[in-house]
């Protein structure tokens, strides 16, 4: 099997609105960024992959408009997941991995300030017997927080724990929406309060992946991909216990992320509960930096947050400040689907 | 970003609406139906344990699953959430408390609401009951919502079994309709609210791309070609030559012009590309390629109503044939 990594990565400053902006402007910058880092063309890139939603936009085929910004002429190789560009990310991979293509540019973007997001997320449960009843992703995230709450696994005051160490460490990281630690607030949707949910963002993200020699090249310490999987759980919420994450555990799993530890975790959990959750499932110590970035209670574009966690990671190990990262995303209510990565860096 | 000035970002609202019609498989029919007739249904997987909602194939074994049966209408909260403001759609409009309940023989628990008087008379492992809608449909909202009943103590707990049930009722109900709207409020962002600002002064403008100097009109910012920024703005037109065209023969509903007419690709002059619309004030049958024409406005209105013929001589081949 070849080697693939991560050897660029770039975001937009993650905003709460953004309407002189349409996507394509939101997304060429990040684009130019990551070309200008390889020094790779359009012309160059063997495959281009994005992530995005229909349903954040309100418009059918929306991201087709964002191929504005690709320059896809002459004709390119290319594909688009209606979920968070993290996955995209896996299947531009899978493209390196079959040897079709050597290059690989990756992204996504979300628009959540046109409509109501935790309205447009109703969209994705099951039809019949769910979304009838319109439970919004805060309430569901509650429920889970509950669980937990009920478990023994966490409380208020760890939660907002969470909370305050993510946007302490976004005050780091320029891109961040919320930099800095916030008041907790109200209760949004109880035992979750303002300060345990993510704000609404808007923004974008891309990496370029390469593979083999073609990423020593490009990059002087490329993120190595050691191993990725992703695994989805029952539809149902009341046949999952809330409390656990076998999902991402097996990913992990088959990622490989046990098999050394990791000096680093990107975790993507809207929700401070959430962090509760993977830290167990993903048997992460308290010796692991978990979301230096400050992580998606700083910024959570929709369809970008994901490919941002395994950005984060990359750059940390570019940077030499990691050398074996985890990354992981989510999508669906209450952590139903996660990815999980595992990034190197060669010793130095 | 762009260097382009900006007079206004224009926005609008938009609503994307639909009634989902959704057929229904012979578990969720029994279920559904069930529930019309107060009766709460669940299915036995191979294992015996009992789904409730039900479904029709096991979660675990992927194994179609039609064993069904019927639990209480009383249960237990497994983990609730407390909903202080309401939003459109939910089942209550007063603050409640969003529930996980197991009903008594399912092994599994159902999503729903729980009307309370505050969070502070919630908790898991409350007993509750479902309280029925007045009018019953066949569908999960025919559950109005769940009411304290008893006291967790006094009540046996998940001692009433699952019965076994044939699922069979009188006129059952095999699809719902699921009604689902979103609101947004669209902005096009600063090129095409640039375009729409410029026609309500009875301007076309373009953008030119700064690598390939092709114009786009109407204008979206970047250059697919290209994948850069435009931010040089041209004026184009007002006529152009009709480059290719069409002719609609079924009128469409709610349109109120007369078919047969004719739909065209226009190269303004100075665009680098064509944009379409109506071309009026000629027979449909002598419409024909070259033909240079050019805007109508009618009164008050945004965008140009249709296209008419300028008298000039048609457009030479060659000075379209890269525009079609």
């Amino acid at each position: 099997m070849r080697d693939v990594a991560i050897v660029a990565f770039a975001q937009s400053d993650h905003r709460r609105r953004t309407d002189e902006c349409s996507e394509v402007d939101m997304v060429m910058p990040v684009l130019h960024s990551v070309l200008a880092q390889t020094g790779l063309r359009t012309s160059d890139i063997g495959f281009t992959c994005s992530g995005s939603s229909d349903y954040l936009a309100g418009r059918a085929f929306s991201f087709t408009m964002t191929l504005d910004g690709v320059g896809a002429w002459p004709p390119i190789s290319e594909s688009h997941v209606e979920m968070d560009g993290a996955w995209a990310l896996y299947e531009a991979w899978v493209k390196l991995l079959t040897g079709e293509a050597d290059t690989a540019l990756v992204y996504s973007y979300g628009k959540s300030s046109p409509g109501s997001v935790r309205d447009v997320l109703t969209r994705q449960l099951d039809p019949y017997y769910v979304a009838p009843l319109w439970p919004d992703s805060v309430a569901l995230a509650a429920l889970q927080a509950q669980a937990l709450i009920d478990a023994g696994e966490t409380d208020e005051p760890a939660l907002a724990g969470v909370a305050a160490r993510s946007r302490g460490d976004a005050a780091g990281n320029p891109h961040a929406q919320l930099p800095g630690p916030r008041p907790q607030g109200d209760y949004l949707v109880r035992p979750l309060r303002t300060g345990d949910c993510p704000p609404i963002s808007d923004g974008a993200a891309a990496v370029v992946l390469a593979a083999g020699d073609r990423a020593r090249a490009l990059c002087q310490r490329p993120a190595w991909i050691r191993g990725m999987d992703h695994r989805i759980e029952a539809h149902s919420l009341g046949v999952r216990d809330l409390t656990d994450s076998p999902s991402a555990r097996l990913a992990a799993e088959r990622a490989g992320a046990f098999e050394r530890p990791v000096d680093t975790a990107e975790l993507h959990a809207p929700f401070t509960s959430q962090e509760v959750v993977l830290r167990k499932a993903l048997r992460l110590g308290d010796g692991v930096r978990v979301n230096p970035s400050g992580g998606a209670l700083a910024a959570n574009t929709v369809m970008a947050a994901g490919l941002v966690r395994l950005g984060e990671a990359a750059a940390r190990i570019q940077r030499g400040e990691s050398d074996r990262a985890l990354a992981h995303a989510t999508s669906g209510p209450c952590l139903q689907q996660n990815l999980v990565a595992v990034l190197e860096g060669e010793a130095q | 970003m762009t260097a382009a000035p900006s007079p206004e970002v224009l926005r609008a609202p938009l609503v994307v609406e639909f009634p989902f019609t959704r057929s229904l498989g012979p578990v969720q029919s029994a279920f559904l139906t069930g529930l019309r007739e107060r009766t709460v249904l669940g299915v036995r997987t191979g294992d015996g344990t009992v789904l409730v909602p039900p479904v029709e194939y096991d979660p675990v074994t992927a194994d179609e699953i039609r064993d069904l049966v019927e639990v209480a209408p009383t249960g237990t909260v497994t983990t609730w959430a407390w909903e202080a403001s309401p939003r459109r759609g939910q089942p209550l409009t007063t603050p409640f408390a969003w529930v996980l309940v197991k009903l008594d023989g399912a092994d599994t628990a159902l999503l729903h609401v729980l009307d309370a008087p505050g969070p502070d008379t919630v908790h898991s492992g409350q007993r509750v009951r479902i309280r029925w809608a007045a009018e019953r449909t066949g569908a999960i909202t025919d559950i109005a919502c769940f009411e304290p009943y008893g006291s967790e103590s006094g009540t046996a707990a998940g001692s009433a079994p699952a019965t076994a049930h044939s699922g069979l009722f009188d006129d059952a109900v095999t699809g719902i309709t699921a009604p689902a709207r979103l609101d947004y409020v669209y902005s096009p962002g600063r090129a095409q609210s640039d375009y729409i600002n410029a026609l309500a002064e009875r301007k076309t403008v373009g953008e030119r791309c700064p690598s390939c100097a092709k114009v786009y009109v109407p204008p979206r910012g970047a250059c697919p070609t290209c994948g850069v920024a435009t931010t040089d703005r041209v004026e184009v037109g007002p006529a152009g030559t009709l480059t290719t065209y069409c002719i609609v023969n079924i009128k469409a509903r709610g349109l109120d012009i007369e078919v047969p007419y004719v739909y065209g690709h226009i190269a303004l002059d100075g665009a680098g590309l064509a944009l379409h619309g109506r071309i009026g004030g000629i027979p449909y049958d002598q419409v024909r390629m070259g033909l240079r024409v050019e805007p109508v406005w009618t009164e008050g209105a945004r965008f140009p109503d249709h296209y008419r013929p300028t008298g000039e001589p048609d457009a030479d081949y060659d000075t379209y044939k890269e525009l079609i």
